[in-house]
């Protein structure tokens, strides 16, 4: 079934008893969602300062209250009424969810916005990647505080059916691991070419397995038989 | 049941919920799949019992060992259910009157330990300050450059006729805005750097009661007293006691790190996190009113002294009995 090797992937059991599985972020994409937040709220700072300019002292009273929402509350507005996307989240098809996996509400979306004051420390993150180096789930300090995870956006899957082929049994009773494999051929034999399907299947020739011509109709077949296509 | 007869019965179903849940949105990135859910879907009274129906399925899936893709494509939509179905709501309006009448002044009575230690470690440092500059004037110049005291003392100068900050009234806006941005930002990081083992409060607290207790007491030995303490009566205690809080906060993560008791250190942390960033949204509240009074009030230059420190004694006194009685009938929230 599924391997056990490093994995992000992050698993939840929900109220109604059904595992879901939750793919955590790194460093990488945080940042790089960091660094476009920190672009945009840099233009909204340009433009505040040109609205001082502007209106004058009036102007600049306005633009330092504009700082100070920006600098405090952008990511929380953005996470708690935009399913935990910040503008640079989103982008990189990101979220922020409570470690439960329901949607950030205010009060840990705020914890975990103030707390980057720490996580910053000693200068640009030092704390903050530590700590997303020292847990499974890429945490840094506010994330730990707040109870919350950045995982990937749950992409929908394109409903793919698997190609029609006369059923065929296979020679012996296949494990449940085999049957998944098949599955898995079989599913994702629309995204491959067909030279590739072919030496996919090839690689079975060299086992030993009772039908020594091993060709993608055959498996496909054997898909269809496992489905029950009628 | 094989595989492709269950889907048979039941693919109208998820298609369904699925056309609910998610809705395309433009491409973003180079992935065409990326769908999300809409904003507020018309998800009908059936959708508990739809959403249990949906994890019963993915649990069947994955029990009879269906194709992968037949069960990722339920999780998927099992996990975009389950966000909706779990979001908490929350009634805004009603946690905020509940929070101003009872809850905050009921969670700084319960942490009074905490603010009690700022208290005396930001009003010993202040007062300390004060006094020791009466007798030892130049030890002003510990705390402050004496470059920001020739500024400082230009502000306050009695000669002057406009005191406090250099203003007319277009400043009061923008004086707003730079106490809002400056204060309400100390008073968040302290709270922040309270988690390092209270480290952070304890310096910022020292550090800002040092420096203000140097500003006073220079001043006051200089004798402008008659400008400097009724500009600051005014907001003094709204300010104040917004610091001490933030310390109090800070040093109530700080301290469950160092102590967790029967927890771990992580669930430690997280129980008295979420109790202090309670707490600290009056504190954003109490600065922004301080920086409202101190951009508007405190400036007024010709209001006779003795207003100001009734006015100044008046906020004092309101501001404590709001945390020594507010909520005491009520509930703990």
């Amino acid at each position: 079934m599924e391997s056990k090797l490093l994995d992000s992937v992050n698993t939840i059991q929900t109220p109604e008893g059904v595992d879901i599985h939750l793919r955590v972020a790194g460093i990488w994409p945080r940042s790089v969602a960091w660094v476009i937040d920190l672009l945009i709220r840099g233009v909204i700072y340009i433009l505040l300062g040109f609205l001082a300019g502007v209106l004058g002292d009036f102007g600049s009273g306005l633009m330092l209250i504009g700082f100070f929402f920006m600098e405090w509350f952008y990511p929380v507005l953005f996470e708690v009424l935009n399913k935990g996307m910040t503008p640079g989240k989103k982008f990189l098809g990101i979220q922020v969810l409570n470690s439960d996996g329901t949607p950030v509400g205010w009060s840990p979306s705020m914890l975990r916005n103030i707390l980057r004051t720490v996580d910053f420390l000693p200068l640009f993150y030092g704390l903050g990647f530590i700590s997303m180096l020292m847990n499974d789930r890429f945490q840094r300090i506010g994330d730990l505080a707040a109870d919350t995870i950045v995982v990937y956006y749950n992409k929908t899957a394109e409903i793919q059916g698997i190609p029609e082929y006369a059923e065929i049994k296979p020679a012996y009773d296949l494990s449940l691991e085999e049957q998944q494999s098949i599955l898995r051929y079989a599913e994702r034999s629309n995204q491959l070419s067909g030279a590739r399907l072919h030496e996919l299947a090839e690689i079975l020739n060299s086992l030993d397995v009772p039908a020594h011509s091993m060709s993608k109709e055959k498996l496909l077949g054997i898909a269809n038989g496992l489905t029950g296509r009628k | 049941m094989k595989q492709s007869e269950f889907e048979k019965k039941y693919s109208a179903f998820w298609l369904e919920l699925e056309k609910k849940l998610i809705v395309e949105i433009p491409q973003t990135t180079g992935n065409s799949l990326i769908k999300r859910i809409t904003a507020d879907p018309e998800l009908g009274e059936e959708f508990p019992e739809n959403y249990r129906l949906l994890c019963h399925h993915l649990s069947l899936a994955r029990s009879r060992h269906y194709s992968p893709l037949l069960v990722e494509r339920l999780e998927k939509l099992v996990i975009n259910a389950h966000q909706i179905y779990y979001k908490r709501k929350t009634h805004l309006l009603a946690s905020v009157l509940i929070y101003f009448t009872s809850g905050f002044a009921q969670s700084v009575r319960k942490e009074w330990r905490w603010v009690l230690l700022s208290s005396i470690l930001f009003f010993g440092s202040f007062f300390g300050m004060l006094i020791t500059l009466q007798y030892y004037p130049d030890m002003v110049y510990t705390v402050i450059s004496g470059e920001q005291l020739a500024n400082m003392e230009s502000m306050y100068d009695p000669s002057q006729d406009k005191i406090g900050r250099e203003r007319n009234s277009g400043t009061d806006f923008q004086m707003f805005g730079y106490y809002i941005f400056n204060n309400t930002g100390i008073g968040l990081k302290t709270f922040a750097s309270g988690l390092i083992f209270g480290i952070g409060s304890i310096i910022t607290l020292l550090f800002n009661g040092l420096t203000i207790g140097g500003v006073a007491g220079y001043l006051t030995h200089i004798g402008y007293t008659s400008t400097f303490w009724p500009f600051v009566s005014g907001h003094s205690a709204m300010e104040l006691f917004a610091i001490v809080l933030s310390g109090a906060a800070g040093f109530k993560m700080g301290f469950s790190i160092i102590n967790p008791g029967r927890k771990s250190r992580l669930r430690s942390l997280r129980d008295s996190a979420r109790e202090a960033v309670y707490v600290m949204y009056g504190v954003a509240i109490m600065f922004v009113i301080a920086a409202f009074i101190e951009a508007y009030w405190s400036s007024m230059s010709d209001i006779p002294s003795i207003i100001k420190y009734v006015v100044g004694s008046v906020n004092g006194l309101l501001l404590f009995s709001y945390f020594i009685f507010a909520g005491r009938q009520g509930a703990i929230r």
